[in-house]
C-alpha cells in the first residue's frame, strides 16, 4: 500500500495556495475599465517611442485616428480581461487532458489485452482519479464562460447578431447545447473510469474472470465513445474559440497532444514511485516501453502538427490561413519553439535504445515534453482569446501551480486507496516477468 | 587450429535457450546457433554484442535528409523554378513546407535501403549464395547449436547430451 507522504501533501497544498493567490492577483490586476487600458497603452507607446506608435496607427486613417484609438483600447481591454481566464483555462484543460489521455491509454491496454502494462494499472488509475475533479472544474468554468467572460465569442449574442458565419453555426454553437454536450462527455468518461476501477478492484478479490470480461467489454465500448467524444470535445472546447476557423484533423491533433502528455505523466509518476521504493515489480523494460511510446507519439504529434499546417499553408484560403498568420505574427517563439520541445528534443534524446532505460533521461525528456505540450495548448487557446496581449506572467504560472497542486493531491491520494499491484489481472505474471 | 565442432540439435526453442545458458555457464564456446525463426532473447543468452546497425541507420537517415534538401533546392529553386499554387519558388526557405514530405521520405528511404544493404554485407549474404546452415531441418522445426571443440571432445559431448539435445554430430567446420 502506498502512503501519501506528508512532504508531498504539503507541497501540493502549498502549490494550491500559491496558485490561488497568484490567480486571484491575476484577476484583480486585470484592467477594470477601458480608461485604464488607454493609460496603459499610452505608457507603452511612450516607452516604445514613435516607431511603435506610428506602426500601431498605420492601419487607421488620419481622420479616424481618435475613434480607432478608442476602439483599439476597448479591444485591448477585452483581451486583457480574458487573460487570467484563459490562463486558468489552459491549465485546467492541460491537466484534464493528461487524465483523459491516461484513461484512453488504460482502456487500450485492456482492449488489446496487453501483458506488459498490467503492473502500471494502479498508477494509471491514480492519474484518472483526477478526471471527475477536473471535469467538474472545467464544467464550472464553462458555465462561468457563458456569463462571466468572453473567451467563447459565439456565446455573446451581440457578436452573433453581427456575424452571419456564426449565425449559420448557431444550431450547434449555442450555450445550452454546448453545456449539455460537455456534460455528456465528462459524465461518460467518468462513468467508465469509475466502472473500470471498480472492476479491477473486484478482480483482485475474485477467483474467476467475470470481472475481467466485463472490464474488457466496457473498455471496448468506452474507446468507441471516446473516439467520437474526444473529437467533438476538441471542436467544442478549443476549436470553437476561433468560431470561423475549422480544421478537419483537429481532433486527432488534440488527441496526439493528449496521449503523449498522458504517457509521459505515467512514466514520471512511475519513476517517482519506484524511486520511493514502491513499484518494485516495475523494471526498466516497462520504462523502456513507456519511453518508446513517448518517442513514438511525439513523432505522431509532429506529423499531425505539420499536416494541419502544410495543407492550410498550401491552400492559402483566407478564412483558414488566418489561424496560422496570427500564430506566426504574434506567437512566433512559442509556436515554433514547441516544435523543438515536442519533436526535435524527444526525437534526439529518446532515439537511442539504451537511453530509454535510464530514468533520469526519461525524466528530463518527460519534463521537456510536458512543458512543450503546455505551450501547445497555450498556443491553441491564447491567440483566440488574448491575441497579441499574451505573455507568460503571474496568471499563467500560478494557474499551472494551482491545478498542479490539485492534480498531485487527487492523484496520490487515490493511489493510497488500493494496493499498487493489480494482482487479479490474468496477465499479471506476464507483466511481472516482462523483459526485453 | 582445429575446426572441429559439435552440432547439437534441439526440437524446442525453450530447451535451446536453457541449453545455451548451461553451455555458456560451463565455459564452452558457442560458435553459432541456427534457428528456423528468430528466438527472442537468444542474442543476449549467447552473449552477442549489441548490434550497431541503429547507429548506421541514423547516419544514413541524416545523409538522406541532406541529400533531399540539396535535391529539392536544385530541382525546384535553382534549376527550374516553378510557381505552384501561387507560391513562386524563389527561396528555399519560403517553399520549405512543401519539401518536408520529400525530406521525410528520403530520410526513410536512405535509412531503410542502406540499412538493408549494410545488413547483407555484414552478414555476408548475396544473391545465389549457398546456405550455411549445417542441416536443412533448421529451416523447418529444428534448432542447431554449434560448439567448438577445445580439449576433451568426449567430455563436451557427454555434457551436451544432458542439455536435452535430440541429436549430436561431430564435424569439421570450413
Amino acid at each position: 500500500m502506498y502512503t501519501f507522504s506528508s512532504k508531498l501533501k504539503t507541497l501540493s497544498l502549498a502549490l494550491m495556495i500559491i496558485g490561488l493567490l497568484g490567480v486571484g492577483y491575476g484577476f484583480l490586476s486585470a484592467p477594470a475599465s477601458v480608461d485604464e487600458v488607454k493609460v496603459l497603452l499610452q505608457e507603452s507607446h511612450n516607452s516604445h517611442g514613435e516607431v511603435a506608435a506610428t506602426a500601431d496607427h498605420s492601419v487607421a486613417e488620419k481622420g479616424d485616428a481618435v475613434q480607432s484609438e478608442d476602439a483599439h483600447a476597448e479591444h485591448v481591454y477585452h483581451l486583457l480581461k480574458n487573460k487570467p481566464w484563459s490562463a486558468l483555462y489552459v491549465a485546467l484543460f492541460f491537466f484534464f487532458m493528461i487524465s483523459l489521455g491516461t484513461l484512453a491509454f488504460y482502456a487500450i491496454q485492456h482492449v488489446s489485452q496487453a501483458g506488459w502494462s498490467v503492473v502500471l494499472f494502479r498508477v494509471m488509475e491514480g492519474i484518472t482519479a483526477y478526471l471527475p475533479v477536473g471535469g467538474v472544474l472545467l464544467f464550472v468554468f464553462f458555465v462561468l464562460s457563458a456569463t462571466q467572460n468572453h473567451l467563447f465569442t459565439w456565446m455573446d449574442p451581440e457578436v452573433v447578431a453581427n456575424d452571419v458565419l456564426i449565425q449559420n453555426k448557431a444550431s450547434y454553437l449555442n450555450v445550452p447545447f454546448f453545456l449539455g454536450r460537455a456534460a455528456i462527455y465528462i459524465l461518460g468518461w467518468v462513468l467508465y473510469r469509475n466502472y473500470a476501477r471498480k472492476m479491477t478492484l473486484a478482480q483482485d478479490a475474485s477467483t474467476d474472470l467475470s470481472n475481467y470480461r466485463k472490464l474488457f467489454k466496457s473498455s471496448a465500448a468506452f474507446l468507441v465513445f471516446f473516439l467520437v467524444t474526444e473529437s467533438m470535445m476538441s471542436w467544442d472546447w478549443i476549436m470553437s474559440l476561433d468560431p470561423h476557423w475549422y480544421s478537419t484533423l483537429f481532433g486527432w491533433y488534440v488527441f496526439a497532444s493528449l496521449i503523449v502528455s498522458a504517457i509521459t505523466t505515467i512514466a514520471l509518476i512511475s519513476i517517482y514511485l519506484k524511486g520511493k521504493g514502491y513499484l518494485e515489480f516495475v523494471n526498466n523494460s516497462h520504462l523502456h516501453d513507456l519511453a518508446k511510446f513517448m518517442f513514438g507519439f511525439s513523432i505522431f504529434w509532429a506529423y499531425l502538427w505539420f499536416s494541419q499546417f502544410m495543407l492550410i499553408w498550401y491552400a492559402n484560403i483566407p478564412e483558414e490561413v488566418t489561424y496560422f498568420v496570427t500564430r506566426f505574427n504574434d506567437y512566433k517563439v512559442p509556436f515554433l519553439g514547441m516544435v523543438v520541445l515536442n519533436f526535435v528534443f524527444p526525437l534526439l534524446i529518446l532515439m537511442n535504445s539504451d537511453f530509454k532505460r535510464v530514468p533520469w533521461f526519461i525524466v528530463t525528456a518527460g519534463i521537456i515534453v510536458l512543458i512543450g505540450h503546455y505551450i501547445d495548448i497555450f498556443v491553441m487557446i491564447m491567440p483566440a482569446t488574448v491575441g497579441d496581449q499574451w505573455f507568460i506572467g503571474i496568471s499563467e504560472i500560478s494557474s499551472v501551480l494551482l491545478v498542479l497542486g490539485i492534480f498531485i493531491y487527487v492523484v496520490f491520494n487515490a493511489m493510497t486507496k488500493a494496493p499498487l499491484l493489480a494482482k487479479g489481472s490474468p496477465f499479471i505474471k506476464e507483466s511481472e516477468h516482462f523483459h526485453y | 587450429m582445429s575446426n572441429k565442432v559439435v552440432q547439437a540439435m534441439y526440437n524446442d526453442d525453450d530447451i535451446l535457450m536453457d541449453a545455451v545458458k548451461e553451455v555458456r555457464a560451463a565455459n564452452y564456446h558457442i560458435e553459432e546457433v541456427y534457428t528456423p525463426f528468430p528466438v527472442h532473447g537468444l542474442d543476449k543468452a549467447m552473449g552477442l554484442k549489441g548490434t550497431r546497425i541503429a547507429i548506421t541507420a541514423f547516419m544514413y537517415g541524416c545523409v538522406g535528409l541532406v541529400f533531399s534538401v540539396w535535391m529539392m533546392n536544385y530541382m525546384m529553386i535553382e534549376q527550374w523554378p516553378q510557381d505552384i499554387g501561387g507560391k513562386p519558388s524563389f527561396a528555399f526557405i519560403q517553399n520549405m513546407p512543401a519539401f518536408v514530405p520529400i525530406m521525410f521520405e528520403m530520410t526513410v528511404f536512405f535509412a531503410a535501403h542502406l540499412m538493408v544493404i549494410t545488413f547483407y554485407m555484414r552478414s555476408r549474404l548475396w544473391p545465389f549464395k549457398e546456405a550455411e546452415n549445417p542441416d536443412p531441418r533448421t529451416t523447418d522445426d529444428m534448432f542447431v547449436m554449434e560448439v567448438i571443440v577445445e580439449g576433451n571432445e568426449a567430455e563436451l559431448i557427454a555434457f551436451l547430451e544432458k542439455t536435452g539435445t535430440v541429436e549430436i554430430k561431430v564435424t569439421e567446420k570450413h
